[in-house]
Order: C-alpha cells, then sequence, then structure tokens
C-alpha cells in the first residue's frame, strides 16, 4: 500500500488545492495570532520588530472584557439550556409521535435558516422593540434561541428515531414509567449525537453576533460584538486580535470534545450509519 | 402460581387490520402454551396485548383474577422476552438485569444476590461484567431472558426469542429454557412459527389463522387428530386431497377409497408415513421423483390428473420415476366445511414399517 503511494503520480490538482485551502484558513489564523503576541510592528518589516504580552495586559485589564467574557458565558449556558430543555422533548415527540402539521412543523424550523437572516431579524427587532425586550439579556437569550432550533431538532430527532423501539418497550416490561425511560434508556442511547447538537449549539451561541448585535446593543455585548466594535473603532489592531485570540478557546474545546464524539463511532451510529 | 385468562380479545389496527378476532384461551398455572401460527397470523400482537403494549379493541384479560386489560406495562406482573433480545447496550450485563430491582426499590446486596442467582440459572455465572455487545447470540438471548426471570413475572412472555439463532443453538435453548420453565413452574406463553418448536415444548399448542383459533390441544392431540384441514396442512406432512365423495365411496382422479360420510365434496387427508406403495402397471399413480434420506425414502406421485401426493417407504429402491403404483392408506381422516367429517382410528397409527426398519 505504502509502495504504490510513493510510486503513483503525483496528485498536483490535490496538491495546490490542499495548499490554498491550508493558506486561506491558517493564514489569518497565524497573522491574527501573531498580531495577539506583538507589542511593535511597522509597515515594511516581515516580522515585528518587538513580542510581547503588553496588549493582553492592557486588554485584560479592561472591565468591559470580562464583563464581555461573563456576558457570553452565561448567555450561550442559559441559551444551550433552555434550548435542550424545549428541543429535545420535542424533538422525541417529533420522532416518536404522529400528530397532525407534524410534517409542516418540522419543516418550519428549516425555513427559518432558508432565508437571509438578517431581514427576518429586522423584522424580529421591530417586534421586541414593542415588547421592550430590546436591549436586555432575555431579548439576546430569545433570538438566540430561534438560531439554535435547527441543530437542536433535527440533529436530535434522527438520534432518536435510530433509537430501537423494543429497547424501550423492554424498560416498560420491567417497570420504568414512559418519563424513565425517556431518562434511562433513550437519551443515554441518543447521548453522543445529542451531546454533538448541544456543543454546535453552544459554540453558535457564543459566536453569533448578527442577533447578539441588533437586538443586544449597546447594553448587552458578547465577547464577539465588543470585538468587532474594538475592530471598526480602535486604531491599535492588537485588541481586536487579542480578543480574536480569546475567542479561540471554545473552539478547541468543542473540536476536542467532537473528535472523542466521532472517534466513538456512536456518532455515526445516531444517524443510522 | 398464576392463571392467565383471555376472553373474547379482538384487536382491529387504526388501518383496519384486524390482526387478532375474538380470541379466548385460558393459561392453567405452571403451564406453558405454544402460539403458533403463519406469519400475520396475530401472534405477537396476542402476546403483545398480554404484555400491555398493544390496546385490545374489545375484550377482557386477566391475571389471577385480576383485570390487566387497561394497565399499562410497567404495571403488570409479565415479563417479555423479545424476538432481537433488546438488551440495553449502554448497559453491562449486570444493570441490565439490575434495572428493574433498582426500580423497585430492592436493596443493593439483594440486588447482587438475585442477579447473580439469576445468571447462574442460565448458564451465565461471572458474566456480569461483560458488555452487552461482546456477547453470543445465543448468551445475549439467555441474558434477555434472565433480565424477565429475576423479576418473577408471574406470566412470561416470549415471541420468537430463538428465531435469529442457528438451528443446533436453537434446539439447546429450547430444552434450557423448557427446563427452567418447569423448573421455576413459571406460566408461559410461547410465540413461534416452527413447529418443531411447539411440538417438542409446548403443554398445550394453540393454532392460529388469521387471528383466530383453529384448534387447542395437547402437541400429540394436534397432531394425530387436527380437527381442520389447516391444521392437518399446517403440523408436519399431511396430504390433503380434493375429491367427491358418492355412495360411501371417495374418488378423484381415478383414484378410489371407501369413505363411509354422506355424499358431497370432500378432502381426504393421509400422512405420508401411513400411505402404504404398491408396484402395479394398473396404477392409479405414477412415481415423479424418490428422494433416499437413508433410514427411509420419501416418494412423489401423481395422480392422473397431476396433483401430487407423497409416501414414506422403507426401501425407495424399490420404486423408480415413471413407474405406475397403487395407493393403500392405512390411517385417513376426512374434512368438508372445515371440519373433522371422518377419522379411521382415534388411536396412534401403527409405526410404519420405514421408522421400525430405521
Ligand atoms: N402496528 C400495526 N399497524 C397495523 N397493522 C399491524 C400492526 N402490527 C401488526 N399488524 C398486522 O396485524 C397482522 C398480525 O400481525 P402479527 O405481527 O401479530 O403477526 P405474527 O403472527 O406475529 O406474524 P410473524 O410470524 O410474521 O411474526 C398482520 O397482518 C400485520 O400486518
Ligand atoms: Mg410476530
Amino acid at each position: 500500500m505504502a509502495a504504490t503511494l510513493a510510486y503513483r503520480k503525483l496528485d498536483w490538482t490535490g496538491i495546490v488545492l490542499a495548499a490554498v485551502l491550508t493558506l486561506v484558513i491558517v493564514l489569518p489564523l497565524v497573522v491574527v495570532g501573531t498580531w495577539a503576541f506583538t507589542n511593535v510592528w511597522r509597515y515594511p518589516s516581515v516580522i515585528p520588530q518587538e513580542f510581547g504580552l503588553r496588549f493582553w495586559n492592557q486588554t485584560l485589564a479592561r472591565a468591559d472584557v470580562w464583563s464581555s467574557i461573563s456576558m457570553s458565558l452565561t448567555l450561550s449556558f442559559t441559551v444551550t439550556a433552555l434550548s435542550a430543555a424545549i428541543c429535545l422533548p420535542a424533538a422525541y415527540a417529533f420522532a416518536r409521535l404522529d400528530f397532525p402539521g407534524r410534517n409542516l412543523l418540522f419543516f418550519s424550523f428549516l425555513a427559518g435558516h432558508a432565508f437571509p437572516k438578517f431581514g427576518l431579524l429586522v423584522a424580529i427587532a421591530g417586534i421586541f422593540l414593542q415588547l421592550n425586550l430590546i436591549g436586555t439579556f432575555w431579548g439576546v437569550v430569545l433570538i438566540q434561541l430561534v438560531g439554535t432550533l435547527l441543530f437542536m431538532i433535527w440533529i436530535p430527532v434522527a438520534a432518536f428515531q435510530a433509537v430501537d423501539r423494543r429497547m424501550e418497550e423492554a424498560a416498560r416490561d420491567v417497570g420504568a414509567s414512559p418519563f424513565r425511560v425517556f431518562w434511562s434508556i433513550t437519551l443515554p442511547q441518543a447521548g453522543p449525537t445529542i451531546a454533538a447538537a448541544i456543543l454546535l449549539s453552544f459554540v453558535g451561541t457564543f459566536y453569533e453576533t448578527e442577533g447578539a448585535w441588533l437586538i443586544g446593543a449597546p447594553q448587552v455585548r458578547t465577547l464577539p460584538v465588543l470585538m468587532i466594535s474594538f475592530i471598526n473603532n480602535q486604531p491599535v489592531i492588537q485588541y481586536g486580535a487579542v480578543l480574536s485570540v480569546l475567542l479561540w478557546v471554545p473552539s478547541f474545546i468543542a473540536l476536542l470534545f467532537a473528535r472523542k464524539v466521532v472517534n466513538s463511532g456512536s456518532f455515526a451510529r445516531g444517524f443510522g450509519g | 402460581m398464576s392463571v392467565l385468562k383471555i376472553k373474547d380479545v379482538s384487536k382491529i389496527f387504526p388501518n383496519g387490520t384486524t390482526a387478532v378476532d375474538s380470541f379466548s384461551l385460558d393459561v392453567a398455572d405452571g403451564e406453558l402454551v405454544c402460539l403458533l401460527g403463519p406469519s400475520g397470523s396475530g401472534k405477537s400482537t396476542l402476546l403483545r396485548m398480554v404484555g400491555g403494549f398493544e390496546t385490545p379493541t374489545s375484550g377482557l384479560m386477566t391475571i389471577d383474577g385480576e383485570d390487566i386489560t387497561n394497565v399499562p406495562p410497567e404495571k403488570r406482573p409479565t415479563g417479555m422476552v423479545f424476538q432481537s433480545h433488546a438488551l440495553w447496550t449502554h448497559m453491562n450485563v449486570f444493570k441490565n438485569l439490575a434495572f428493574g430491582l433498582k426500580l423497585r426499590k430492592v436493596a443493593a446486596p439483594e440486588i447482587k444476590r438475585r442477579v447473580e442467582g439469576v445468571l447462574e440459572l442460565v448458564g451465565l455465572g461471572g458474566y456480569g461484567t461483560r458488555a452487552v455487545t461482546q456477547l453470543s447470540g445465543g448468551q445475549q438471548q439467555r441474558v434477555a431472558l434472565a433480565r424477565s426471570l429475576v423479576l418473577e413475572p408471574k406470566i412470561l412472555l416470549l415471541d420468537e426469542p430463538f428465531a435469529s439463532l442457528d438451528q443446533h443453538l436453537r434446539e439447546r435453548l429450547r430444552e434450557e429454557v423448557r427446563d427452567i420453565q418447569q423448573r421455576l413452574k413459571i406460566t408461559t406463553l410461547f410465540v413461534t412459527h416452527g413447529q418443531d418448536e411447539a411440538l417438542s415444548m409446548a403443554d398445550r399448542i394453540v393454532v392460529m389463522r388469521d387471528g383466530k383459533t383453529e384448534q387447542i390441544d395437547r402437541p400429540d392431540v394436534v397432531y394425530r387428530e387436527p380437527q381442520t384441514p389447516f391444521v392437518a396442512g399446517f403440523i408436519g406432512t399431511m396430504n390433503l386431497i380434493e375429491g367427491v365423495v358418492s355412495n360411501g365411496v371417495f374418488s378423484k382422479a381415478g383414484y378410489s377409497t371407501p369413505l363411509p360420510v354422506s355424499d358431497g365434496p370432500a378432502i381426504l387427508a393421509v400422512r405420508p408415513e401411513a400411505l402404504d406403495l404398491t408396484a402395479s402397471t394398473t396404477g392409479q399413480g405414477k412415481v415423479h421423483r424418490v428422494t433416499d434420506y437413508g433410514t427411509h425414502g420419501l416418494v412423489d406421485l401423481e395422480l392422473k390428473d397431476g396433483t401430487r401426493v407423497k409416501a414414506m417407504v422403507s426401501h425407495p429402491d424399490l420404486f423408480q420415476p415413471g413407474q405406475g403404483v397403487s395407493l393403500a392408506p392405512r390411517a385417513i381422516a376426512a374434512y368438508r366445511d372445515g371440519k373433522v367429517i371422518h377419522r379411521t382410528s382415534a388411536v396412534a397409527p401403527a409405526p410404519h414399517p420405514a421408522l421400525v426398519d430405521a
């Protein structure tokens, strides 16, 4: 196998594609990463004149950075928890029950994502304005909750449908109530796939900017919103760079989790693979 | 120590299918009753109604006199073993067995004692820490049985529990289950569409067809005295020859035999082992094929109109395809309008020489 690979003609298209992709994805990351650890970097020089943590100290000394970090975390946890509490039972109902309007409702979650999002947001903002939800924490929670519906319904529905009904019946048979069956059998069986959906909705909420900005500004400021305003309003690039490096942390954690889940093979099983 | 009574139970599914039609059955304490019937005859539906997984459209079910017709499955004193074992793959063997006991708030040391006891009983002592997926098919089915037994159900329900296993394993597990069932004296309803399984395990067999009972009897009676042509054709091999009776003689395409019943159409039933053949040039039938099984032979023959008849013979080498033969049945039954109208002898037919020779 290794031998045939070595003698095979080099696939130049593949190599070029891979190189371009790497450049497009990795280069900006490297540049931003470099900026974050730079004290002085003036124009003609290719590498910075002076590396250092000066802007980390300055950024982390700012009260608005800390409050936006805690705002982002609180918001993401709240939205994810609410979304799980609402969507998982709903997904179970979609997967197991047949009720009138089931398919229409099911596809309506997709429809929300099939149209340009910003226009939809502006319309919602109009409604929120009348309800005095603009600029409030719960206003932002609500708008982000809508954003998570797609992941938190569609993925768990597939996961629940893949759970063997006989297993659930066997649990009823030995004395478990319907709720206990859901908790002890269905949820653990669908577990890895649902964990992935929860992760997606957490990270998605953490990074979301349009809704958070439109509904939350200026009172509610999440980390990504703060970063955008830094980039727009500050002459110093480093502030934005430091924040964006900070924002990588949840991505890395998410990727680590995802790797575990995907490796265990149960993710594919959740989709009937 | 439990009695199951099923009275006039019907199940009509929302799509209009009548799966079970006014079915009645009493299962005595400690008895094992097999539900036997072709695919789609309503066996699983009936069993699932007893387990609480389907609601009867009408009728009544009681266990020890208590009405269970509308009791949800988790409150019923029944234990079900599914064809696909349905073990919970996210729990090990011990946890699978302990789950029901935990729900009943049994103390941990008692759970351990009972789980280990029942694992011993099904021959899987020491397998508690195994993952379910690390077991063979037969072992999984034993764990599924143990999961039901550990809760000491009043009624044990089994829906083709061995269907996915190979022949050899199936026969062994069949004996084990029968042993355990008799030792624990547990009242059992067993679904199968294998007649050998029913004949070898059951105290009584219920032959089902289209959601109705065709016959309920001991296995030997079902085999020797089938009450309907359907049962006659379903259990064992049976030649069913449709013909006409006039003046006490049944005839069909040049073959005739005395049959003391009133004139009219009739179905003549003869087991291959109760049909003697003799070579004859003016024969009523012609040999079509001869199969030699070593211990005996099976002759396929054709009547003049092409009707196929099977006969068991002790010396298959005496018959060649194309040869003329005449038929001499030693035991017959006759049916009309789906009911038995004549039987030569209620006692067992004399053992055929083929079986004695072997
Ligand atoms: N949920 C259902 N909805 C509609 N019809 C059903 C349902 N379950 C079973 N049936 C129908 O009821 C009839 C009896 O089915 P059942 O599963 O009881 O048969 P069975 O005797 O167990 O057959 P098999 O030997 O193939 O398991 C069949 O015609 C089947 O199509
Ligand atoms: Mg069935």
